[in-house]
């Protein structure tokens, strides 16, 4: 079994948000995944975002591959639908899903077996085509559910427990998101829930593919010191090169920083994303300048972490899709069927 | 130059038929012969004469050979008849192919600007050269303006020697060229330089003739790729995830002409409908998987090597039970097989997609005509069974226009959206379980995403599960599941749409069943058959899994033949092993050469199989 009910009982001082709900409201089953598995701390993260974002959490779509990653929708958002696909797949699944109604909000949980393999080309495609969606790929670099085999993100030289050396070069997601058009594009690490928070929720206020890489160290098969998705190599080569904090629109901007080092970037929804500069020489809104910085720091070591990538009025797949207002799902007869008279018309031109 | 009519001492037997033949034209493709080949199958139309057309072409773009085949019959049939009666060859490279397929006592038309040597011909066929080529260049000084003129030319040597209104043809190419008024001129001047030259050359009219009738009425002319997205349409499809494959791709660009046409909004012209050429097949259906669960109405059409790729996606769909069209236009199989045939060769691969006990409905459509409405009707069961629908066309009816009777739309007819819990229901606490059989047809109810803040949110997944959506590997709840969805296609037999049944003139032993483009032929060979004295009543199959008037039909014959466009007998397998019967009742009839099944076919198959049923009790007896 993999579905444990919680129990209902909440603390009657909960803090609410907006909304009213608590932090409870937006938790799931409990995880059957390892104890100390990153993917919890993620799960954790999306729970406190959604919870801070005061989003209605029936509004909330989530949806999945197959993998450990994939898994964890089942441990947040209980009261979401939530949808785990086939293998590598939930782009496709989303992307429709998405086409369908406009009007929730996306969420695509994948690990690295399941989009840097067969889900390559559906991971490429949905953020060439700027789905708006929250893709989050759990990345440890190895197939945890079948027992440790490299991933396609598995360091090149590594070796599984049993023995076996890794030839194959690894992918970068964060690389390919950049060059494939995602317009909001970040990493960060399972074990920094303060970056890892805010950067979730200006993912989802984000409008159009936003793609996040959290390396999740897998504490059952990858999490020696020598591989880049261990909990103590991460911690040790992690270069953050910007401090998020998400602002809805109406929150004073309280935080106080050295004049210089912050930018706010206003958001298509009103919130406000200010960036504090923790590289002096790093410029998220530049892709090029991003590209280059991160294959110099991959090359020393570095696990380059923060908002890598921002492009804020890019749009997203129904704005080129020119698509209406209204879902589509609502639509009906009268907004759908042409009628009698067009088809006269139809038949008459076919004569 | 050589003589307009070749002399041969002996003259051979003219073919002498009005309204009733088949002129085929071989072309080389890219040569921009198609739209004056269409225009004449339309100009004996607009003359009130039944015909329809069938596009034989390669699997390239430019220079390889192309056919168009016109069967014309005042009598209506119009399957294909097989034979020809008129060739018009003007691709040297499939010259004796084209001259071995005219009947003796037919007629060849060919471009005798250069010499072809006495030998290239039949002495039982009527040769009849025409110099196209000098005529064309005579007039004509651009290259691209000599290749399209010499083909409005021949057009206009045809006009001539088969005697057809020269204004119907005239009227079309004002419709077709509406508003370019050079064009029209040009044409018209090019399609007057081939009938005036035949006039004054060549003996006209042949023993071949056209005479205006009314036996065309209302009747259009259409394919069935364009019909089934029109019909996509109307029946209030908004998402359609495709990927380009032969001979589907013009189904979904159909639905996305007909969308901007008819499915902006007003005020805004923004689009009601979401069309994405998707990066493979495995992606557009899981885009249609999406959309379905998330309650809107989504299709895909593509063909048998896109129904293998999309295997995993209609198991899940099955099992989670996900609304879903897939409009499969069947072509020559398996593998690459031939892209651009025809066949009725998915049904197993469709009926059984997918790892695991998978059952999955079908339609057949026969026509364009029923292409429009089955369409919409796959929407609508798609809905209600919350399942895959297979749409099963193919090449033939797909991308060959054929004269059907025209489309209507009851403009009573609502969207059945199938079993939806409503906030409302949820917020009054009905109970909701997703895999929960209330109402006792197997079918549970579901809810969409984004309906009510505290109840009816489940998880989809394609792992076995409860009646509540839980995940579960207990024995008991996997059985209850799988028994829930057995009973579910159960009551699809009653939902799909109903066999056709056409009784014999005469009591007989015999029975027939048939489907999809065959049943043109079939149509026409009844009548041959009648007149062989030989009888048959015949079931015409419209859905799978089979209503249980099939299974009837069936018991009431000694034996059945089962006639299909495949070697296998995949519709055979399927109602032995689906309905448990003596696999020696079902005879098959199979026809499978990529082209379209012909009356002709069908009458000499079911007649050799008659006299040989008929006589082996007797043999038996003497053994």
């Amino acid at each position: 079994m993999t579905y444990i009910t919680k129990p209902r009982l909440h603390h009657p001082q909960l803090p609410t948000n907006r909304l009213g709900y608590t932090r409870r409201d937006y938790e799931g089953s409990v995880s059957t995944l390892c104890a100390g598995c990153g993917h919890d701390s993620i799960s954790a993260a999306i729970i406190q975002a959604c919870f801070e974002l005061s989003l209605e959490p029936h509004r909330i779509a989530k949806l999945s591959g197959i993998g450990c990653s994939s898994k964890t929708p089942t441990y947040f958002l209980g009261k979401s639908h939530g949808f785990n696909s086939v293998h590598g797949r939930m782009p496709s699944v989303l992307t429709g899903a998405n086409l369908a109604n406009r009007d929730l909000v996306y969420l695509g949980v994948s690990g690295d077996g399941d989009s840097a393999s067969i889900g390559l080309g559906q991971f490429a495609h949905c953020l060439r085509r700027g789905v708006n969606m929250v893709y989050i790929v759990e990345n440890n670099g190895v197939y945890g559910l079948t027992k440790g085999q490299f991933s396609a993100t598995a360091d090149k030289g590594s070796k599984t427990r049993r023995g076996p050396v890794n030839n194959d070069s690894p992918i970068d997601m964060v690389g390919l998101a950049l060059q494939l058009g995602a317009s909001y594009v970040a990493r960060s690490f399972s074990g920094d829930k303060n970056q890892l928070v805010p950067l979730i929720k200006g993912a989802i206020e984000h409008e159009g593919a936003a793609f996040i890489d959290v390396v999740s160290p897998c504490v059952a098969f990858n999490n020696n010191p020598e591989s880049t998705k261990s909990y103590e190599y991460v911690r040790s080569h992690n270069e953050a090169v910007n401090k998020l904090d998400f602002m809805v629109g109406r929150e004073e901007i309280t935080a106080d920083y050295a004049p210089g080092t912050a930018v706010n970037v206003v958001q298509h929804d009103g919130s406000v994303l200010r960036l504090h500069k923790l590289a002096e020489d790093y410029d998220p809104t530049d892709k090029v300048a991003a590209m280059d910085y991160l294959a110099r720091h991959h090359s020393t070591g570095e696990v380059v972490t923060g908002l890598l990538y921002l492009e804020e009025d890019h749009g997203d797949l129904h704005h080129f899709l020119d698509t209406v207002a209204a879902p589509l799902n609502g639509l009906g007869e009268a907004e759908l069927c042409p009628g009698e008279d067009i088809l006269a018309r139809y038949n008459a031109a076919h004569r | 130059m050589p003589k307009p009519i070749e002399a041969t001492a002996v003259m051979p037997k003219q073919i002498e038929a009005t309204n009733d033949f088949v002129v085929k034209f071989a072309n080389v493709n890219g040569s921009g012969s198609a739209s004056a080949n269409a225009l004449f199958a339309k100009s004996v139309l607009r003359m009130g004469i039944p015909a329809s057309s069938r596009n034989i072409f390669p699997s390239n773009i430019q220079g390889l050979p192309t056919w168009y085949e016109v069967r014309i019959s005042a009598a209506g049939h119009l399957g294909r008849r097989g034979g020809v009666d008129m060739m018009v060859a003007m691709n040297p490279e499939t010259w004796d192919e084209d001259i071995a397929e005219i009947e003796p006592g037919g007629y060849l038309l060919y471009d005798s600007t250069r010499d072809v040597p006495q030998s290239k011909f039949r002495d039982d066929i009527n040769v009849i050269g025409a110099p196209l080529t000098e005529i064309c260049n005579r007039t004509y000084t651009q290259m691209r303006e000599r290749q399209l003129f010499k083909n409005v030319i021949y057009l206009g040597v045809l006009s001539a020697l088969l005697d057809m209104d020269v204004d119907a043809t005239a009227t079309l190419i004002g419709e077709q060229f509406k508003g370019r008024d050079k064009l029209i001129e040009a044409n018209l001047h090019a399609l007057k330089l081939g009938r005036d030259w035949a006039a004054e050359n060549l003996r006209c009219p042949l023993g071949l003739r056209l005479k205006k009738t009314d036996k065309v009425g209302d009747k259009i002319f259409v394919n069935g790729n364009d019909t089934s997205a029109l019909g996509a349409v109307y029946g209030g499809a908004t998402v359609c995830a495709w990927y380009p494959i032969t001979p589907s791709s013009s189904l979904a660009e159909a639905f996305s002409a007909h969308c901007h046409r008819y499915r902006r909004d007003p005020e805004t012209k923004q689009h009601k409908f979401a069309i994405v050429q998707a990066e493979d097949e495995l992606a557009s259906i899981g885009m249609v998987v999406g959309a379905g669960w998330n309650g809107a109405r989504a299709f895909t059409a593509t063909s048998g090597p896109g129904i293998s790729l999309m295997q995993e996606f209609i198991g899940l769909a099955y099992f989670a039970e996900i609304p879903a069209v897939i409009f499969d236009i069947q072509r020559g199989s398996p593998s690459t097989g031939m892209p651009t045939r025809t066949q009725q060769a998915d049904l197993l691969s469709a009926a059984y997609a997918s790892h695991g006990d998978t059952k999955h409905v079908m339609i057949f459509p026969k026509d364009p005509h029923e292409a429009f409405t089955m369409a919409a009707d796959a929407l609508d069961l798609a809905d209600r069974l919350q399942t895959p629908i297979f749409v099963m066309l193919d090449l033939d009816i797909g991308m060959n226009d054929w004269l059907i009777p025209p489309l209507e739309w009851d403009p009573n007819r609502t969207y059945d959206r199938g079993k939806v819990m409503t906030a409302e229901e949820l917020e009054a606490g009905v109970e909701f379980g997703r895999y929960l059989d209330v109402d006792g047809d197997g079918i549970p109810y579901r809810t969409l995403p984004g309906t009510h803040p505290r109840r009816g949110a489940f998880f989809t997944r394609g792992t076995s599960k409860d009646r509540y959506a839980r995940y579960s590997e207990e024995g008991h709840d996997y059985v209850d599941n799988m028994q829930r969805l057995l009973h579910k296609f159960d009551t699809a037999k009653r939902l799909v749409p109903q066999p056709e049944k056409r009784a014999a003139k005469k009591a007989t032993k015999f029975g027939v069943l048939y489907f999809g483009s065959t049943t043109v032929a079939m149509e026409e060979a009844f009548e041959a058959l009648d007149a062989r004295d030989v009888h048959l009543d015949a079931l015409r199959l419209r859905g799978f899994p089979f209503a249980d008037e099939v299974a009837d039909f069936i018991a009431d014959h000694e034996r059945v033949f089962v006639v299909e466009q495949n070697r296998d007998a995949q519709m055979r397998t399927l109602l032995t092993s689906e309905l448990e019967l003596d696999p020696a009742k079902l005879v098959p009839i199979l026809h499978y050469d990529g082209t379209p099944i012909t009356a002709r076919f069908i009458v000499k198959a079911i007649a050799d199989m008659v006299s040989v049923v008929t006589l082996a009790p007797l043999r038996k007896a003497h053994s």
